[in-house]
């Protein structure tokens, strides 16, 4: 009989949804239908079963392509290639599990490793933005339950985060919030029209990369000071106007994304958005929240965090101390510049995601990609290790976007003789050790 | 003072952290003992006498120390860092962190530097003939207290980020700025004698911006007051003066908000 | 296991009342047994001219949890120049005020800790908190849930049903794997929600309509009808504003007519924390002064109570606490930056970096405040020194705050080197104190006294036989003390020797052993409780953000866990 396994987390986005259904058939090892999960979330699951799924290490050989090999030789050559490198990028982290990252991070220190995870291409703005001003924040549970107010600002839930606003933002009926979206006023500002403004009582079209000053006219009309007539193509009118119906509220809360954070001034579009939050508290509680993107993202700077002191770029290459400073220990900048000698991908595919100045440069360095499937990245490596898929065919914890830790589950076996990525860390650990003892 | 020579002999294959080459580092030393002060390249332990050749001595105290560089410096990173004294005199470009916080004596560059130089600069001076890359006299990440003092001259252009932070000090730049100079600054003073491309004192809460070329766009949250007539750097001339900036707080003195300041050339 | 015999070394013990005496220290089996029970084969350490106490017990710190993480990654300049490895068996450090999860292990063993409470923990993130105790090496944690501004405890206690309560509360303990009851800023972080605070303990909270008053009696009530092995922990209203000690003295007072009820030795009903930052008299930062007199001589009479200083060590630091409303305040106040937030139907916390300068004289009466705390204490064995990590300062200050109160003659200094030093003087009573804590004071205010503060009194926080082998072995003899007080400072900066569950974890300083931390939890039994179980279920499925089955962190996460069952179904 086929089994239904309930309170799924979805390990896809940072929504983090928890209470997905997932059907199992009954040897464990198919998954036969999802519930409650978004589109996206579903084909996470329906994932498992895609034909062609690789499940040994893959080697790449001098005509391009590429050869089974075991797993031992991908792990014999990995280690061999961590310990000669004086200094590789470990980037990803994104999409596994916490327990994975520790043993990881392990391995880092005692190779001279830069980790790296997704922020570098995403929120790391608003990573350092944080760094620059704080943020007044809340979990997405106070949204629910207490906000009237709710602007989205550079983000597009309704794509990126399917279930973020029947869950949280929008739609929900909580506590302090009986009517629902009918008794709050929802606000999207972006610089197109798009399926989320579609949602909103007000949609404000900002000219791109005008972000920044208008959040200055935001928090100088908040002031009482005078605007200029009109700031990145909006009317100071409204700018007062909007201002005006936040403060007549209790509770707001600003959601933001790639628009922010990926337009002229990244972090200090992010910065200002924060510095305006901050000072509506002055009048009236506001948060700012973070939509992050990858499902543990926020779990890889978690656990950087507390063994290192920094969410991400972490440069442990000199193995006696910890270092940061975006911009120079950052993925694409060490990859543009040269400044590692090799790369070790993880549950993320930077193939895909890095500009191609960044590629390049990786393709052109011994490279190792850990991933369950064929991606961008393991197409330019030196060798593809894949591995269970974490919150499906094994578990782990992971950080929502709001920093709530969520343990995802397994639900399904993996195939057969496959590693998961805690396993296959240990192994490389043991073979580092074995090698730099010999040394 | 004493000199001592470093000549690039191998160019690292990665990049060489140079945290050893100040005047500080160097005192009581002589050339072969030098050579011997480690350098890194990640996890490899070197040293500068692996990448340079050494001649001379150093002197006995920082400031009686004149450090020269010849052949190409522009993979070698924290040149001069922590400085208190002396000079440190470099023939070609140089990459991040040259002069960070450096607290005194001379640096002069005759290329360019790469970014985060001058960070969290105290005192000294910094002359840069080149162009400069990113937070220049910047704070470093997540510290409110950016550049306290010394002066920073660049003879070309700037990036961007320049001078977060600002608390004291000057910089002058002969050439362009890119974006956000002087995000949050509360003290301290920017000429650019050349064009700003956007958002100049944004977040400001004290300091001033003195701009002789064009502003692409000024912040909303500045507001003109006045025409004053300035002299700049030895030039004379009349300036727009701004208050700013108004989305943000400010100090008071005597019962009265002191704004930051930007004065555009008119 | 190894044997070891600890010869000649001055033994300081409350428990067993030995005030220096020469005596031997048996261990075997991770356990200190009598001497006659080792074998020959027992290694000897010489402990000759060393003085011997138990592992000390941090009862209040911020060490593991996403406030803590925040403050880690949210201040970069924290660890600028600092990250660093030591020699041993070590992993990187960092942080000067926020240590990381390594560097915190490593330096509490260093100053011959063995134990640290994590001061707060918002049940929702209590998985987080585990994962950061998991890998804090050496030291044994437990982590305190926040129960001041609970939803389920705001309706339970408005209608007094306390019965209701403890089931909620044990319920709360087992899933979390917490230790017991933290009171934080209660009702007024509820009312932060809406960017209110309670700063008297009659402000009534927003909605619920319940006082802190209230909150606070009823979870007297509470953990005394579950017997549970520490009191309520307690983090007042009106934390840190010029005149809060009357709200203090309001609170302590609501603890008279209650008795300790349980089978763990405890014999306090409240445990007031930080009282540091809730002894202020004045009625603004002009007229600021200490009023830790005031507050000790209630605290003296009333052997119910027990307290921990929050000594301000005059460092640049981080403060992060529960207490929203406060953080937002100080962060008006310095203008840095504020990190805040706020948990559903639980909690919230905020964090704001600190500087406290010699030369701001509020900074120096706070300093000066705390040291008269310890200074008046009449019972060392309720008076417990910390620093309320890292809000007044760092832990790893311990050794600078033990000198102060060993030696008037560095607080003197101190004073002399203030620069409002008269007005400091003016304000506060430190100057003319002559007294001198003793090393047998000093074992009492930080190893037997939280112990049984905390109910661990049959196993840790002595020296007796049969209690657990957690033994710090210091550089100091009482027969020669120094008279130059930065020995003081130096001599319990690293031990000699620490022993945690018997092993050798520390030598000269150096971490040798990263030992077998444990997680220590407290598991209650209740009748089931229907109405409980209801009020559980449908708040998971109206209110929360995520599943009731989602909520609690599973063994794994303490997978060497020191359970404390309590039985309270009758």
């Amino acid at each position: 009989m086929p089994k239904v396994v309930t309170d799924v987390t979805c390990p896809f986005c940072g929504t983090l949804c928890d209470d997905l259904e997932v059907t199992v058939s009954d040897d464990n090892k198919k998954i036969l239908s999802v519930r409650n999960a978004c589109a996206i979330g579903a084909e996470k699951f329906n994932h498992t079963s895609l034909p062609g799924r690789v499940t040994r290490p893959r080697m790449r050989q001098p005509d391009g392509t590429f050869k089974e090999i075991s797993y031992d030789e991908a792990i014999d050559w990995t280690a061999n290639m961590l310990v000669k490198s004086k200094k590789t990028l470990m980037y990803g982290w994104a999409s596994t599990s916490c327990q994975a990252m520790s043993v990881g991070h392990e391995i880092a220190e005692k190779v001279g490793g830069v980790v790296d995870n997704c922020a570098t291409v995403c929120h790391g703005s608003s990573l350092i933005a944080i760094q620059d001003v704080g943020i007044p924040s809340c979990t997405l549970g106070e949204v629910k339950n207490r906000a009237d107010r709710v602007i989205f600002w550079g983000c597009n839930p309704a794509h990126a985060h399917p279930r973020h606003m029947s869950r949280y933002s929008i739609f929900p009926r909580g506590f302090f919030t009986v009517k629902g979206h009918k008794g709050r006023k929802i606000y999207c500002i972006d610089c197109r029209y798009t399926d989320t403004a579609r949602c909103a009582d007000k949609f404000i079209q900002v000219q791109q990369g005008y972000d920044y000053e208008l959040l200055n006219a935001f928090r100088t009309a908040a002031r009482g000071e005078a605007l200029p007539d009109s700031i990145g193509g909006v009317p100071k009118e409204k700018i007062y106007e909007i201002v005006a119906e936040l403060k007549e509220g209790r509770f707001g809360v600003i959601f933001f994304g790639m628009g922010l954070t990926h337009s002229l001034g990244r972090n200090h579009n992010i910065d200002i958005a924060i510095s305006f939050t901050r000072d509506m508290n002055d009048w009236m509680k506001f948060s700012i929240i973070a939509m992050r993107g990858h499902w543990n993202v926020t779990g890889s700077g978690q656990v950087l965090s507390w063994q290192y002191g920094f969410p991400y770029a972490v440069d442990l290459s000199r193995r006696t101390k910890a270092r940061y400073q975006t911009g120079e220990t950052t993925s694409v900048d060490l990859l543009v510049r040269n400044e590692v000698e090799a790369c070790f991908n993880i549950a993320t595919d930077p193939g895909a995601h890095f500009p191609i100045d960044a590629v390049v440069s990786m393709s052109k360095k011994p490279t190792v990609t850990v991933d369950p499937h064929i991606n961008m990245s393991t197409e330019i490596s030196d060798i593809h290790i894949p591995v269970a898929m974490v919150g499906v065919e094994t578990g782990g914890c992971a950080y929502r976007m709001d920093n709530v830790p969520i343990e995802t589950r397994k639900v399904v076996d993996a195939p057969d003789g496959m590693l998961t990525d805690v396993e296959l860390l240990t192994k490389i650990n043991a073979r580092v050790d074995q090698l730099m003892g010999a040394q | 003072m004493k000199t001592v020579t470093l000549t690039v002999k191998q160019a690292p294959e990665l990049y060489l952290e140079c945290e050893n080459i100040t005047p500080d580092t160097f005192a009581g030393k002589k050339a072969d003992e030098i050579a011997q002060l480690p350098a890194y390249q990640g996890k490899e332990d070197t040293t500068l006498g692996e990448y340079f050749t050494i001649a001379g001595e150093a002197g006995a105290t920082a400031a009686e120390t004149q450090i020269i560089l010849k052949g190409d410096c522009s993979k070698m990173k924290y040149i001069g860092i922590k400085m208190t004294a002396g000079e440190v005199i470099v023939n070609s470009s140089t990459d991040m962190y040259t002069g960070g916080w450096m607290k005194g004596g001379k640096i002069v560059v005759k290329g360019d530097v790469h970014s985060f130089c001058g960070l969290g600069m105290e005192g000294g001076e910094f002359l840069i003939e080149g162009n400069a890359g990113n937070y220049l006299g910047a704070s470093y990440r997540g510290d409110w207290r950016g550049m306290q003092g010394g002066i920073i001259r660049v003879k070309g252009n700037v990036g961007s980020d320049v001078c977060t932070f600002m608390n004291g000090g000057e910089l002058i730049v002969e050439g362009n700025a890119d974006v956000h100079i002087a995000t949050h600054a509360e003290g301290g003073r920017i000429v650019i004698k050349g064009d700003v491309n956007r958002r100049v004192g944004g977040q400001m809460v004290k300091g001033e911006v003195i701009v002789f070329g064009k502003i692409g766009l000024m912040m909303p949250g500045f507001k003109y007051i006045k025409d004053v007539d300035l002299e700049v750097d030895g030039t004379k001339a009349r300036f727009a003066e701004h208050i700013g900036d108004l989305g943000e707080r400010h100090p008071t003195r005597k019962g009265e908000p002191v704004y930051g300041k930007i004065f555009l050339k008119k | 296991m190894a044997e070891y015999l600890i010869k000649n070394g001055h033994v300081f013990d409350p428990v067993q009342h030995i005030k220096g005496d020469k005596k031997d220290i048996a261990v075997k089996d991770g356990k200190i047994v009598e001497t006659s029970a080792l074998s020959p084969a027992a290694k000897q350490i010489d402990a000759k001219g060393k003085s011997v106490m138990a592992g000390a017990m941090e009862i209040h710190a911020h060490v593991a949890g996403p406030k803590v993480n925040l403050g880690r990654w949210f201040r970069p300049e924290d660890k600028l120049f600092d990250s660093h490895k030591t020699p041993g068996m070590t992993r990187i450090e960092g942080g000067k005020s926020i240590p990381t999860v390594f560097k915190t292990g490593y330096e509490y063993a260093r100053m011959g800790y063995t134990f640290a409470m994590e001061a707060a923990m918002p049940p929702l993130y209590a998985r987080h908190v585990h994962e950061e105790i998991h890998d804090t090496p050496i030291i044994d944690e437990a982590a305190l849930p926040v129960f001041g501004n609970n939803w389920f405890m705001l309706e339970y206690l408005k209608n007094h049903e306390i019965e209701n309560n403890a089931a909620y509360v044990a319920w709360i303990l087992n899933q979390t794997k917490g230790y017991g009851i933290k009171v934080v800023n209660p009702g007024g972080t509820e009312a932060w929600a809406w960017g209110l605070n309670c700063l008297s303990v009659n402000d009534p909270v927003p909605y619920f309509d319940i006082t802190p008053a209230e909150i606070i009696t009823g979870l007297i009530e509470t953990n005394e009808y579950l017997g549970l092995p520490h009191s309520i922990h307690i983090h007042g209203n009106n934390l840190g504003n010029p005149g809060c000690y009357q709200t203090t003295l309001d609170t302590l007072k609501l603890a008279e007519g209650f008795k300790a009820k349980n089978n763990f030795g405890r014999k306090q009903v409240m445990h007031q924390t930080h009282l540091q930052f809730h002894a202020y008299g004045g009625d603004n930062w002009g007229n600021f002064e200490s009023k830790a007199k005031e507050v000790m001589d209630y605290v003296n009479k009333q052997d119910n109570l027990t307290i921990d200083t929050g000594n301000v060590t005059l460092d640049e630091t981080t403060t992060m606490t529960a207490d929203g409303p406060f953080e937002h305040h100080l962060g008006g106040l310095n203008h840095l930056k504020w990190a805040n937030v706020d948990v559903e139907l639980e909690t919230a916390a905020g964090v704001v970096p600190y500087i406290y300068s010699p030369d701001i004289k509020v900074c120096a009466i706070q300093w000066a405040i705390g040291l008269e705390l310890a200074l008046y204490a009449k019972d060392p064995m309720r008076c417990f020194i910390t620093t309320d990590h890292p809000n007044a300062g760092p832990f790893t200050r311990y050794p600078r705050i033990i000198k102060w109160l060993m030696s008037k003659k560095a607080r003197d200094a101190q004073i002399k080197a203030f620069k409002y030093s008269d007005k400091v003087v003016a304000a506060t009573n430190i100057a003319s104190m002559d007294r001198e804590i003793t090393l047998y004071e000093l074992a009492a205010m930080t190893r037997a006294g939280p112990a049984a503060s905390l109910g661990l009194s049959k196993d840790y926080g002595g020296l007796k036989p049969g209690m657990n082998a957690d033994i710090a072995i210091y550089n100091i003899n009482p027969d020669k003390m120094p008279s130059d007080p930065e020995e003081i400072e130096k001599a319990f900066s690293g031990v000699a020797y620490l022993f945690k569950d018997g092993k050798i974890c520390v030598k000269d300083g150096t971490v040798v052993d990263n030992g077998n931390k444990r997680t220590f939890w407290v598991d209650v039994k209740v009748k089931a409780n229907k109405q409980v179980a209801h009020d559980v279920k449908e708040k998971f499925l109206k209110y929360y953000s995520l599943n009731e089955a989602n909520y609690s962190v599973p063994d794994s996460y303490a997978p060497h866990p020191y359970v404390i069952a309590v039985d309270a179904t009758q």
